[in-house]
């Protein structure tokens, strides 16, 4: 049972990490390389016993940050997918409808039985009326049975509430619902409980750290993001990039991990679509290291771009831009970057 | 602390950003966690609890730099007009490998030939010195005197001419090349390499002049002077090239917020019919009682677009953010149609019709399109009727005309005739004007004498307007 802290805070609890030093150790460990920001702003979540809201481009590792942070702590991970249409049925709670019928029609089943053992003893008034009674107190015992935990099909967010066990739960894209569900999570969020009118409130036993990911396609609503805290997730910077190539593909030499770093960096100057993740720089560095090559030269590099690039104009720019295919002697780039004028 | 915070906070709002109560005690609160000397820390921690959006980071950098930036020994303001002083501060800050005596004063061409080496070497920290000392040197900052950060800043970056270091460091990298010279694309990586390292420098000269800035006039004052506006909220018509930059980049998302938000709001606007077929299936797990009756999505009107814009240089960027907005959610439109004009008018549809790149599309408008017809300033009037005369059959009762532009006339004739017609033929005619609402009907703007035959006439200065007249007319 959390007890709120000065200034109305939860009580976060026993810290999971120890500095923000020790994030980013226990992080790496695992195989996610955190930045400065991001292990710092896990640290504080653990601290102030506040939600996480990232956000980002696609393929930053949003939600392989949440896993890591699972990992790290040795902690469950409880999944929530957002999609349009989710209710609370299927994110919070929802009655365990046909078991309830079960339950009924066993019931009544019974009193039949009853019944007709009574009426072959041919009963008068008095048992009739004591009957009727029985029966009002069974209705009684009824409800108060089918509305029990029994009854209850938890799901993720109260699941993550109720876990006696070490926690971490993860909305994924959660600006994918609509706004007006967006109400359902605010009370988890917030105060780590989730009220259900027939059975009380249920609170957390101790805070999860809770994650949620959102890709930006639509503004969250300002209650939401007041209860969180935020995290932007951008492009990692070359060395960072470098070093995630080369923990996530260990066959890769040093001097080809920092040329697919430095061309997928050239590659996010240029105005494109659709910019390269830091997934498919994985990807493409897997793939050339499966194709034997040891060093990028022009032609590869055509060959292989469609790992990187997913639509054919921002294929063609590339090869353009980056010389690949043969051209006149390169004009200034701040020119060729400047775009429109 | 806390007084600093409130400052800070403070000016956070100033700036435009959203800072709830709730959200400045959180960051008070999250102060008690983080190690108080150690500045990116006490950055992130300040930027998770108060920012909640990525476009108000920037805002947010600018803010923090200014009152966090120059506490700690190491950032002493030194006198800027004296050479030895500065060296001191080279020595102090123990950069490693200067070349030259130590306490020597250094000329031009030592600072110049030192900033190549350490740039050419990747070395960030004597690099920051240099770059110090740099500014100490050449920006001529004297104390009180009223003028911009940016006009220490170029004075800076003109002697120091970056584009000439630049040349002579790919110089040395294709020296260093196996056999002598680089291919196009080792040169095209080795370009942007240095061109990052180039941006790491200005950034510290960035940070220098405004140290001595903030030291000089005092937290609050500055903060007001440098504050950035948010890219939402930047004027069209006085943008900088970096605001525009700024824009382009804003416009992305916003257009995909844009669809989405529409294509949802087409979805879940229930006022379809009955569909009896999904109501009967969906009645079955009720025990065959429709207690949930289901609707057909309904069928929205696609109203058709007539774009025409005033692509002349006052208003030009205006006019392409307005396009690049209205294609990205052509989707919701029936049928989109754009001309331009500055005293002649052209259409531009063909630019877009099977270009996957918008913005590739509206460049191409700018150098392509036949909008000149004598010399080149705008002339509505003449415009307008060439459009009529043109298109105007085409215009139906399906169509909704976008005019845009600020209805500086040059003093030639109006011709509100054509918009007369117009209204009678089209559904609707709405005119964007870019000016700010006082600025109407001043000098040769003859908005007013249009406005009359407009269903309505919008201002519509900067990206967040922009957007809720686009999300209006969809």
């Amino acid at each position: 049972m959390s007890s709120p802290g000065p200034l109305g805070f939860p009580d976060p609890g026993p810290p999971r990490f120890d500095s923000v030093g020790d994030v980013r150790e226990r992080l790496a460990v695992t195989g996610y390389l955190a930045d400065e920001g991001t292990a710092g702003v896990v640290h504080l979540a653990d601290r102030l016993a506040k939600p996480v809201l990232v956000e980002g481009p696609a393929g930053t590792g949003k939600t392989e940050l949440a896993k890591a942070v699972a990992r790290a702590t040795s902690s469950r991970l409880i999944r929530l997918q957002c999609y349009e249409g989710l209710d609370e049925s299927k994110a919070l709670y929802e009655w365990n409808y046909k078991k309830q019928l079960l339950r009924i029609q066993a019931q009544r089943v019974v009193e039949l039985d009853e019944d007709s053992a009574s009426q072959g003893q041919g009963g008068g008034d008095a048992t009739a009326v004591e009957g009727r009674r029985a029966q009002a107190a069974t209705w009684q015992d009824i409800e108060d049975d089918i509305f029990s935990e029994e009854f209850l099909l938890a799901r993720p967010l109260l699941e993550a509430i109720r876990a006696t066990d070490a926690v971490v739960l993860l909305v994924d894209e959660v600006d994918r619902v609509e706004l007006e569900t967006e109400a359902l999570l605010l009370e988890v969020l917030s105060e780590y409980q989730v009220s259900i009118p027939e059975l009380g409130t249920v609170t957390a036993q101790r805070v999860p750290l809770v994650f949620l990911t959102s890709n930006n396609t639509r503004e969250l609503s300002e209650a939401l993001k007041r209860r969180c805290l935020y995290l932007h997730l951008d492009y990692p910077t070359l060395e960072r990039e470098r070093e995630i190539v080369m923990k996530r593909v260990p066959a890769i030499t040093d001097e080809l991990a920092d040329q697919v770093a430095r061309i997928v960096r050239s590659l996010r100057t240029l105005e494109l679509k659709k910019y390269p993740s830091v997934s498919e720089t994985l990807d493409w560095a897997r793939t050339l290291v499966v194709l034997g090559v040891e060093s990028i030269d022009a032609e590869q590099a055509k060959a292989t771009l469609h790992v990187l690039l997913k639509y054919r104009s921002d294929l063609e720019r590339a090869a353009k831009e980056l010389s690949l295919v043969e051209q006149e002697s390169p004009s200034a780039p701040t020119r060729r970057l400047g775009g429109a004028s | 602390m806390l007084d600093v915070l409130t400052g800070f906070v403070g000016e956070l709002r100033q700036a435009g950003l959203p800072v709830s109560l709730t959200e400045s005690l959180d960051a008070a609160e999250a102060l008690h966690h983080v190690p108080l000397e150690d500045r990116e820390a006490l950055k992130y921690a300040l930027g998770a609890t108060l920012v909640k959006s990525s476009a108000h980071w920037r805002a947010f950098e600018t803010a923090f730099e200014v009152y966090f930036s120059m506490r700690g020994p190491q950032f002493d303001i030194e006198d800027p007009s004296s050479d030895a002083r500065s060296d001191e501060i080279a020595d102090s800050e123990g950069a490693p490998g200067r070349g030259g005596g130590a306490g020597e004063a250094l000329s031009d061409e030592d600072l110049a030939e030192m900033l190549y080496r350490a740039l050419l070497s990747g070395n960030d920290a004597q690099m920051a010195a240099l770059a110090r000392q740099a500014v100490g040197r050449y920006a001529g900052m004297e104390p009180g005197r009223p003028v911009g950060g940016t006009y220490y800043l170029y004075r800076t970056l003109r002697n120091l001419d970056l584009d000439r270091l630049l040349e002579r460091m790919l110089e040395a990298a294709r020296a260093q090349a196996p056999d002598g010279r680089l291919t196009a694309l080792e040169e095209r990586l080795a370009r942007d390499e240095l061109q990052a390292r180039l941006g790491k420098l200005r950034k510290e000269i960035e940070d220098e002049i405004r140290r001595r800035l903030v030291a000089d006039r005092g937290t609050e004052a500055l903060a007001r002077s440098v504050r950035k506006p948010l890219p939402e909220d930047i004027d069209f018509m006085h943008a900088t090239r970096d605001e525009l930059t700024a824009l382009r980049r804003a416009i992305h998302p916003l257009t995909r917020k844009l669809a989405v938000r529409l294509a949802r709001k087409r979805r879940h606007g229930r006022k379809g019919p009955l569909d009896f077929r999904s109501t009967m299936r969906h009645s079955l797990s009720t025990g065959g009682v429709p207690v949930d009756p289901k609707f057909r999505y309904p069928r929205p009107a696609r109203p058709e677009i007539f774009v025409i814009a005033d692509v002349s240089g006052s208003v030009a960027a205006f006019a392409r953010f307005t396009l690049h907005l209205v294609y990205a959610i052509s989707s919701q439109f029936s049928k989109v149609r754009s001309f331009v004009f500055i005293d002649g008018i052209d259409e531009v549809t063909r630019f877009f019709e099977g270009a996957d790149d918008v913005a590739e599309a509206v460049h191409r408008i700018n150098t392509e399109a036949d909008v000149v017809w004598v010399d080149g300033h705008s002339d509505y009037g003449h415009a307008f009727t060439i459009f009529w005369e043109r298109w105007g059959e085409e215009v139906t009762s399906k169509t909704s005309v976008l005019l845009l532009g600020d209805a500086r006339n040059n003093y030639h004739a109006p011709q509100a005739w054509v918009l007369s017609e117009l209204r009678h033929r089209a559904r609707h005619v709405y005119w964007l004007n870019p000016e700010p609402r006082s600025y109407w009907g001043s000098g040769d703007s003859i908005v007013g004498e249009y406005a009359v035959y407009c269903d309505e006439v919008f201002e519509c200065r900067n990206l967040r307007q922009l957007e809720q007249f686009v999300a209006e007319l969809a």
